[in-house]
């Protein structure tokens, strides 16, 4: 860990990660004022003293709004990125334990399937056919994680099931499950929370997106890619409605991919000599 | 001298090219019709095109609502109120030179009555009994009983007189009416296009070339006008960005009224809402200023019944309910519901739908009622609320002229039933007397604001944005629908 505070992008993207996990959590207990009425007398306030990013267009604190939103975006991108992980990597694993056979291939063309549609389409007629709805976003958005892991782990876990302690520990009669779990998952954990942190700035993203749409979570729950679209037709003479949510957007996923870069170099070998 | 003459023969060409701008405009609009035929659809959007334009009735609206004539130059009542005698203009020609006779009125009005007929305003056209044609510039009509707003019947979109004959199919992609404009060409998803009529029975359009463009997206319509990609947007679909037009000295901002009451509908079947108690309730817990204000930046005039302020017969009925989320409270709890409920808020498209279905659900949180709201496209509000009868509250426009009638309806989507009111409704359609048939829409509008049917909003006001130059645009919208050929560019 300390290393990796050596990599000043991976500290850069660390703090402004942080900040907003931390907005998120402190939403719980506290927001500079409540968002869930209206006070229209208010409404369209530039940034002041006491709203710090103004107001909407129905009076609400912009500010407050921000905080609540970065609870909606995370929790959105860590239950799909978990959606990935949980099923795709016990299907990778599984997939290279059966190199060759039939498992494999159903597996792994069943992965080349999903990933053969756009992922943004796929979400959209996901949330086209069962509502759109905070819940269908997750789903839409973690079922693309899948593929994405089980891939992954079916590689890292090929390469490794050729080295001499997997050997080892198939003469000791271990079975191929306990195998992965026991052998090869610990030794791929580091591409894991690589490939994790930038699918979790893409799930954001992916959020952002489909709230923009309107296939996201639905008001009065705030979300930045919502209050984006809410603020189209008002850009030209209020921009701090665009403004404020754009840069959330922009700085969460930016330190997200910052800290995935630089965990990438720290845990990537051959990265890492040619540094040196 | 050279340099000289080469900058006059510029100017000449820039003048030239002005000149030639003047004769025609591009219309901005949001939604294009489905096809073109407006006796065989409900879609604004057709009669936005054609009405007018394109096809004539008998009777036509002028912009501030009243009936004219049209096709018809005079008419004659009988005495009992049953016969109506419509003299025709003569030397109309239809737009393929064919000429129009009495026989083609007796053919469109047969057509939209019959059993099979098309029409999506059929009602219109119920009280007939008979059509004929003694001559080719005369048609007598007779009804089944006196009906008062007959000449306004036939003045609707729905009414216009098509050709005897002309297969219906192909009209819906090439109208052939008697209008102002000849249809010229449509393309699909861009914009359809008309010419003036030089053989018009009437004044003749001021106008060349018409080009109705059709762009959905507010914001693309906001920078399409501010580039000058369309000369005028008669319905503007974004009232936050008028103050700038405003602003702008090429632009001018039309504000006028529309026939459109914008209402918080509510299923009156559906529990807890067949309880009148909980409708009361929610008519209190709903501040109207505040949605104008915030939904429609301050556009539109607060309602208190299902009547356009603007009618002679309107009766001020917000007094009825009032904002007052304290009593709003106190009858939720008299109703059963101390603690609220919780319901769905099914909003369709219009900034009017999702903006306001915001602030009212912060404002039905205020007094306990929790909402789920859910924004859905046309077609699936059609389907789901409209059809479906699958709701608990939505927030719709209606945008049909003294449509009052739809409460007489026990099917229609807010499934009021109340057998008072549908005698009142059959009492109107008796009446010819004006100032009766006010004391009975006043009697009818008290009906359904002390029962609370829907919360009563506001009426939708019409915004409209077009180039300083242009004159003769409809400010109001007393039908769907405007007369084009006033247009005119200043010079």
């Amino acid at each position: 860990m300390k290393r990796a505070f050596r990599i000043p992008g991976f500290s850069i993207g660390f703090v402004l990660a942080f900040t907003f996990a931390a907005a998120a959590v402190l939403s719980y207990f506290w927001t500079p004022f409540t968002v869930d009425g209206v006070d229209i007398v208010n409404k369209l306030h530039t940034p002041d003293a006491t709203n710090w990013f103004g107001t909407d267009q129905f009076g609400r604190d912009i500010f407050s709004m921000i905080m609540i939103g970065a609870r909606t975006s995370i929790a959105v991108a860590i239950v799909a990125v978990g959606i990935g992980v949980l099923l795709g990597v016990p299907l990778g694993l599984a997939a290279a334990a059966r190199k060759g056979a039939l498992l494999d291939e159903v597996i792994m063309r069943g992965n080349d399937l999903i990933f053969a549609f756009p992922a943004l389409l796929i979400a959209i007629l996901i949330t086209a056919v069962f509502g759109p709805s905070a819940v269908n976003a997750i789903i839409a958005i973690g079922i693309f994680n899948i593929p994405v892991f089980a891939r992954l782990s079916r590689g890292g876990a090929l390469s490794l099931w050729t080295r001499d302690f997997v050997l080892a520990a198939r003469v000791a009669g271990k079975s191929r499950l306990r195998i992965s779990f026991e052998h090869i998952l610990p030794n791929i954990t580091n591409l894991l929370i690589v490939q994790g942190t930038i699918q979790f700035s893409l799930g954001i993203l992916a959020e952002a997106a489909l709230s923009y749409i309107g296939l996201g979570a639905q008001p009065p729950i705030p979300s930045w890619g919502r209050m984006l679209a809410d603020s189209q037709t008002m850009v030209s003479f209020a921009p701090h409605l665009a403004l404020f949510p754009g840069l959330a957007i922009v700085l969460t996923v930016l330190g997200l991919n910052l800290m995935g870069d630089a965990l990438r170099d720290l845990f990537d070998p051959k990265l890492r000599r040619g540094r040196r | 001298m050279k340099r000289i003459l080469i900058g006059a023969s510029l100017l000449a060409m820039l003048a030239t090219g002005a000149m030639a701008a003047n004769t025609s405009i591009t219309i901005g609009d949001q939604l294009e019709p489905p096809h073109l035929d407006p006796t065989a659809g409900a879609a604004g959007a057709i009669d936005n095109v054609v009405y007018i334009n394109i096809y004539e009735g008998l009777t036509e609206f002028a912009s501030d609502g009243s009936v004219i004539p049209a096709l018809a130059e005079s008419w004659d009542i009988s005495e009992d109120g049953l016969t109506y005698t419509f003299h025709l203009h003569s030397g109309v020609k239809f737009h393929d030179g064919s000429d129009l006779t009495a026989s083609d009125v007796v053919w469109s009005l047969n057509r939209a009555r019959a059993e099979d007929s098309v029409n999506a305003q059929k009602g219109l056209f119920a009280n007939i009994a008979d059509v004929s044609a003694p001559d080719d510039t005369t048609v007598v009509v007779t009804l089944t009983t006196p009906t008062g707003n007959f000449l306004f019947n036939m003045a609707w979109g729905d009414a216009v007189i098509l050709n005897e004959g002309d297969d219906v199919e192909a009209l819906k992609t090439h109208p052939n009416g008697t209008g102002p404009f000849v249809f010229q060409n449509w393309v699909q998803g861009d914009s359809i296009t008309m010419t003036r009529n030089p053989n018009y029975w009437g004044e003749p359009a001021k106008l060349e070339t018409v080009t109705i463009k059709y762009i959905s997206d507010p914001t693309a319509a906001f920078n399409a006008v501010m580039a000058g990609d369309v000369d005028a947007f008669p319905t503007f679909p974004a009232p936050e960005n008028l103050p700038q037009f405003d602003a702008d000295p090429r632009f001018t901002v039309i504000v006028g009224s529309t026939e459109g009451e914008t209402i918080l509908s509510t299923n009156n079947k559906m529990p807890p809402f067949d309880n009148p108690k909980v409708r009361e309730a929610l008519a209190h817990a709903i501040d109207r200023q505040a949605i104008i204000d915030g939904a429609m930046f301050g556009y539109g005039t607060p309602i208190g019944t299902h009547m356009a302020p603007h009618n002679p017969a309107y009766v001020d009925l917000t007094g009825l309910s009032n904002y007052d989320p304290e009593l709003a409270k106190k009858l939720l709890a008299e109703a059963g519901f101390p603690d609220g409920f919780t319901t769905t808020l099914k909003l369709p498209p219009p900034s009017y739908a999702r903006r306001g279905g915001e602030i009212i659900a912060a404002e039905l949180r205020a007094v306990g009622i929790e909402t789920e709201v859910t924004n859905l496209e046309w077609s699936q509000w059609l389907e789901e609320v409209f059809k479906g009868k699958d709701y608990g509250l939505t927030i719709v426009s209606h945008t049909e002229p003294m449509d009052i009638g739809i409460y007489a309806n026990p099917d229609y989507y807010f499934q009021y039933d109340n057998p008072a009111f549908q005698g009142l409704m059959e009492q109107l359609n008796l009446t010819t007397d004006p100032t009766k048939r006010a004391a009975i829409l006043g009697a009818a509008q008290t009906m359904i604001a002390e029962d609370h049917v829907n919360g009563y909003l506001f009426e939708l006001a019409k915004t409209g944005v077009a180039n300083a130059k242009i004159h003769g645009l409809w400010a109001n919208a007393p039908t769907q629908g405007a007369n084009l050929a006033e247009v005119y560019w200043e010079d």
